[in-house]
């Protein structure tokens, strides 16, 4: 499971340990700049899937396990494009309109690959579940065995193996575009964080103006008042998981142009770290999703350089147990379940 | 006291309703005419505000109807019957914390497809002339106003739905007496206004004074009924929710 993070260590890997101490100051000085953007790619793409998993919880107080495979299907969207496309037999479009059209179907079919999968799930798993007032229990239960299920079906389908993204033939992401001391920064860094910006800055927009968002805002905070003042809350619950879905369609894409490869279990390890994103944030925030995102993203890449990439996920859970004893809410949540969304 | 007309706006007819098999509505009956102010009084655990739910549609209903307008709303979802003009500010205020009062206000429109109008903005004018404290408190968290501000923004937020008929449930509650004084002033000005009034009330002095009707809830069963004013002075409902005398 780790291997997907392997291309991205080999940027960072500290040189072998010289003494014995535990912690290598000059290293982490070395790869300090090196690590923040690696850090801040990654949390970018944790954020945006963090927010997945925040935005259901806001308007349920339901954790969305099967999340972490929404995800995972959008990756296979940006595949799927690039299958449509032939890019693998018949050489690629190296430039201008062709490779923006390559760029667009990726988008365009992870997000329909995560969002509608995202609306299947709330529409099969868990909306009878609703209508038959199932306990707390039964909803999470529902969520693992959707996870589970959609990995192993994926899995099954054929894609146990590694499959990797033709896509070195369309587009260098690896080239190099300017330095921050010595650290190179490449064209897929700036893609990534970019583009979960630019997908954040369409969140709060859409959550903040529109009718829809002021909606799921009401929803999460008092869902008998939202009813009785005219709102649908089936159908803001299914416009919410749709929401969920887009996002973690963008960063299925991000992540294909990032690592450039993905497999039937690629949504694990990703899914349990954005959902302590998530946590660390304040679930239910979606500030919080993305500084959450950000922080995790930073912290277990600042942690790999001083103790060396082998500790990367023990320091980023220590890190979220550390913050949730001090701050059982998050770092931006309020007084527990009346979070705002 | 408003004009009694005739058409009937609301009416329930041996309405049960039950949480889990505790039957909480023993088959009550009651109307509400268009212009009226109709009151429901009772102690704690009668049974209003499970009737004020079962009107919105958030509890079902066991059996019985509610008919509304003359169309039959027993099964119908919420947000329909917002569309047909029930607005409602509920037990509790159920004011959004994390939400401005302006928000709040707009969240009373939800459905309004008109709300972006001068319509909507004059209907804001109005709430806001009836309340001017919110005007004051406009840009403020909603959950950072005091109870009484609270139960403003509630009613000025189910006004601004424009409802046909405006369900009240325990508006005084928890308030200081100057202010309970106030809510009642402007419970009678809105209803003035040309809005029908379904209150429901423990103060049942209050509310009485300025019902055109009312009825007296007990354990899920209404036990008497009359204008407001007879009920006031009627020496069985003295004794026992007016405090004797």
């Amino acid at each position: 499971m780790v291997r997907h993070f392997r291309p991205f260590y080999v940027a960072v890997r500290a040189r072998p340990f010289k003494h014995r101490s535990c912690m290598n100051f000059t290293n982490f000085i070395n790869t300090f700049w090196a690590n923040t953007i690696s850090g801040l790619s990654l949390g970018a793409i944790y954020a945006l899937i963090a927010l997945g998993y925040t935005l259901v919880y806001g308007v349920l107080r339901l954790i969305n396990f099967a999340n972490s495979e929404v995800f995972m299907l959008g990756t296979f969207g940006s595949l799927a494009a690039l299958w449509i496309l032939g890019v693998p037999s018949a050489g690629a479009p190296k430039a201008g309109i062709a490779l923006l059209g390559t760029l667009a179907l990726m988008l365009v079919l992870s997000i329909l690959f995560s969002g509608g999968a995202a609306i299947l799930l709330e529409l099969l798993a868990y909306r009878p579940l609703r209508r038959r007032n199932s306990p707390r229990l039964v909803f999470l239960i529902s969520a693992i065995g959707a996870s589970l299920a959609i990995a192993e079906a994926v899995g099954a389908f054929g894609a146990r193996k590694r499959e990797e993204y033709p896509f070195g033939r369309v587009w260098n992401t690896r080239k190099n575009l300017f330095k921050i001391s010595d650290f190179d920064v490449q064209v897929r860094h700036v893609m990534v964080i970019g583009g979960a910006l630019i997908m954040m800055s369409g969140l709060a927009l859409f959550v903040n103006k529109t009718r829809l968002g002021r909606g799921m805002r009401a929803v999460a905070q008092d869902a008998e008042t939202a009813r009785i003042l005219g709102v649908n809350v089936d159908h803001v619950i299914l416009i919410t998981f749709a929401v969920g879905g887009v996002m973690a369609g963008g960063a299925a894409f991000l992540y294909a142009l990032f690592f450039e490869a993905t497999r039937y279990n690629a949504g694990f390890l990703l899914g349990v770290k954005a959902f302590t994103a998530a946590v660390l944030g304040g679930i239910g925030n979606i500030t919080g999703a993305l500084v959450g995102g950000l922080l995790l993203g930073l912290i277990e890449n600042w942690g790999a350089g001083l103790f060396g990439g082998q500790w990367k996920d023990v320091i980023a859970f220590a890190v979220l147990v550390l913050v949730l004893m001090v701050r059982p809410t998050g770092l931006f949540g309020e007084t527990l379940g009346r979070s705002r969304a | 006291m408003t004009r009694w007309r005739s058409e009937v706006l609301l009416e329930v007819k041996d309405l049960q309703v039950f949480y889990g098999r505790i039957q909480a509505i023993r088959g009550i009956s009651f109307s509400v005419a268009e212009g009226e102010i109709v009151t429901l009084i009772g102690a704690n655990g009668a049974g209003k505000t499970t009737t004020m739910k079962t009107m919105s549609g958030v509890r079902p209903v066991a059996a019985g109807s509610v008919r509304f307008d003359g169309k039959d709303i027993t099964k119908m979802a919420s947000h329909k019957r917002v569309e047909l003009g029930i607005g409602q500010a509920p037990e509790g205020r159920g004011i959004f914390p994390g939400m401005t009062v302006r928000e709040n206000l707009d969240m009373g429109m939800y459905l309004r497809k008109d709300r972006k109008s001068g319509a909507a903005a004059a209907d804001l004018e109005r709430v806001l002339i009836l309340f001017p404290r919110l005007r004051e408190r406009i840009n403020q968290a909603g959950g950072s106003m005091s109870g009484g501000e609270q139960q403003m923004l509630a009613i000025a937020r189910a006004l601004m739905g424009r409802p046909r008929l405006l369900l009240l449930d325990e508006p005084s509650m928890g308030l200081a007496p100057m202010l309970i004084n106030q809510i009642f002033r402007i419970i009678s000005e809105i209803n003035a206004q040309g809005t029908t009034v379904l209150l429901v009330e423990q103060n049942a002095a209050k509310a009485l004074k300025i019902a055109t009707r009312a009825y007296v809830l007990e354990s899920g069963e209404i036990v008497k009924t009359g204008k407001g004013s007879d009920l006031l002075n009627d020496s069985a409902v003295r004794d026992a929710y007016l405090g004797g005398k």
